[in-house]
C-alpha cells in the first residue's frame, strides 16, 4: 500500500531562521510520534528489508573498445526562437521590399513564420508580387496599415515553401546527349488557388481605403531631395 | 537700413535652439548685453542668450518682471497665438512641420494630388490660350 502522494511532506518545524528550527531533537521525536511507531513495532523502529532484485543477466564484456578516449560534447539542448519582430511590423502592415527582384515594391505583411522569415503578399493582382518569403532586415515597415481580418493565414509556413525535391535521373550513356528535360517550373494550381483565396479579403480591404490600390501598385523610390534618414515611412 | 524689430520688455520671440526649439515666449526682463529672461505659459521662467532667440513683429504690454498670471493675462489681450498662427511665419512653421511628418503613403496621395491639378491648370490655360488665338 503506497503511501498517498497527493499532498507534499511538510516539515512539523518550522524555521526560525534559516538553518535553526524551532524544536530540539527531542521535541521533534515527539512530535513525529516516533514513539508511537516503535511501540506499535515491539520497541524497535521498523525495518524494510530491500526488495530483492530481479536477476539482471550476465554482462558480457564489451568485444569493442575503442583506440582513443573521444570526448562526448556537452548536450545543447537550446531551441531555436524566430527572430523578434520589429515593433513597426505588424500582420497588414505595407512594408517596402528593398533588395530582389521586386524591389522597390510596396507589399502587404501577413505574418511571421517560425523559421523567422515574414510572409507577404502583393497582393498579386495588385502588384505582381506572389506569396513569397521576405528576411525582415531587407524591408522597411512603413505605418500604413490593411485590414488583415479576413484573411486565413494558417495553412501557411516554411515547408510550404520548400523546393520540390526532383528525382534523380539514373546514370545512363544515353541521357548525356539528350537535351536536359525541360526545366519549366509550372507553378502547381494548388498554389494559384491559395494565392487567389488569400488576395481576395485581402484586396477587399484594399479597396475600401481610397487610393490605396493605386499605392500599392506603384514602386517606391527617392527622389531628389528626399534624405532617407529624415523621412517618416 | 534701421532695425524694426528692437528686444524690449513685451517682446515675443521664436525659441531656435536648444530644448524649447519652435516655441514662443516673450522677454520679460533683460539680464545683459547677451542674455534676456523669458517666459512663456507652459515653461518655468529662464534666462536665454539672445543668439537662441528670434524676435518677431509680435509685442506684448507688459512692465518688467510681471507675475505669470499677469503675463498669461497680457498675452490673451494680445492675441499672441492667433497672431503668430496667421502670420506667413507662423503658417509656414506649420506647413514644414507638416510636411516633415508626412507618412509614405501621405507622400503617394500629394503626388497624385499635384499631378491632377497641374493637368486641372494646363486645361484651364489650353482654354485660355485657344480663346486668345481666334
Amino acid at each position: 500500500m503506497a503511501p498517498k502522494r497527493g499532498t507534499p511532506r511538510i516539515s512539523r518545524n518550522p524555521d526560525l531562521i534559516r538553518g535553526i528550527g524551532k524544536y530540539s531533537r527531542s521535541k521533534m521525536y515527539h512530535k513525529r510520534g516516533l514513539w508511537a511507531i516503535k511501540a506499535k513495532n515491539g520497541g524497535v523502529f521498523p525495518r524494510h528489508d530491500p526488495k530483492p532484485k530481479p536477476a539482471s543477466p550476465a554482462e558480457k564484456p564489451p568485444k569493442f573498445y575503442p583506440a582513443d578516449d573521444v570526448k562526448k560534447p556537452l548536450p545543447n539542448k537550446r531551441k531555436p526562437k524566430p527572430t523578434k519582430l520589429r515593433a513597426s511590423i505588424t500582420p497588414g502592415t505595407v512594408l517596402i521590399l528593398l533588395v530582389g527582384r521586386f524591389k522597390g515594391k510596396r507589399v502587404v505583411f501577413l505574418k511571421q513564420l517560425p523559421s523567422g522569415l515574414l510572409l507577404i503578399t502583393g497582393p498579386f493582382k495588385v502588384n505582381g508580387v506572389p506569396l513569397r518569403r521576405v528576411n525582415q532586415s531587407y524591408v522597411i515597415g512603413t505605418s500604413t496599415k490593411v485590414d488583415i481580418s479576413g484573411v486565413n493565414v494558417d495553412k501557411f509556413d516554411d515547408k510550404y515553401f520548400a523546393k520540390v525535391a526532383e528525382k534523380k535521373n539514373k546514370k545512363g550513356e544515353g541521357e548525356f546527349f539528350e537535351t536536359e528535360k525541360e526545366k519549366k517550373n509550372v507553378l502547381p494550381a494548388e498554389k494559384k488557388d491559395d494565392q487567389k483565396a488569400v488576395d481576395a479579403a485581402l484586396i477587399k480591404s484594399i479597396e475600401c481605403v481610397p487610393e490605396l490600390k493605386a499605392y500599392l501598385a506603384a514602386r517606391f523610390s527617392l527622389k531628389a531631395g528626399m534624405k532617407p534618414h529624415e523621412l517618416v515611412f | 537700413m534701421p532695425f524694426k524689430r528692437y528686444v524690449e520688455i513685451g517682446r515675443v520671440a521664436l525659441v531656435n535652439y536648444g530644448k524649447d526649439h519652435g516655441k514662443l515666449v516673450v522677454i520679460v526682463d533683460v539680464v545683459d548685453q547677451n542674455r534676456a529672461l523669458v517666459d512663456a505659459r507652459a515653461m518655468v521662467r529662464s534666462q536665454m542668450n539672445f543668439k537662441r532667440l528670434s524676435l518677431t513683429d509680435i509685442k506684448t504690454d507688459i512692465k518688467r518682471v510681471p507675475k505669470k498670471r499677469t503675463l498669461i493675462e497680457a498675452m490673451e489681450k494680445a492675441d499672441v497665438k492667433n497672431k503668430w498662427e496667421n502670420s506667413s511665419w507662423g503658417r509656414k512653421l506649420f506647413v514644414q512641420k507638416r510636411r516633415a511628418s508626412l507618412n509614405d503613403f501621405d507622400r503617394f496621395k500629394i503626388m497624385l494630388a499635384k499631378i491632377k491639378r497641374a493637368g486641372l491648370v494646363r486645361q484651364e490655360l489650353a482654354k485660355l490660350k485657344k480663346e486668345n488665338a481666334a
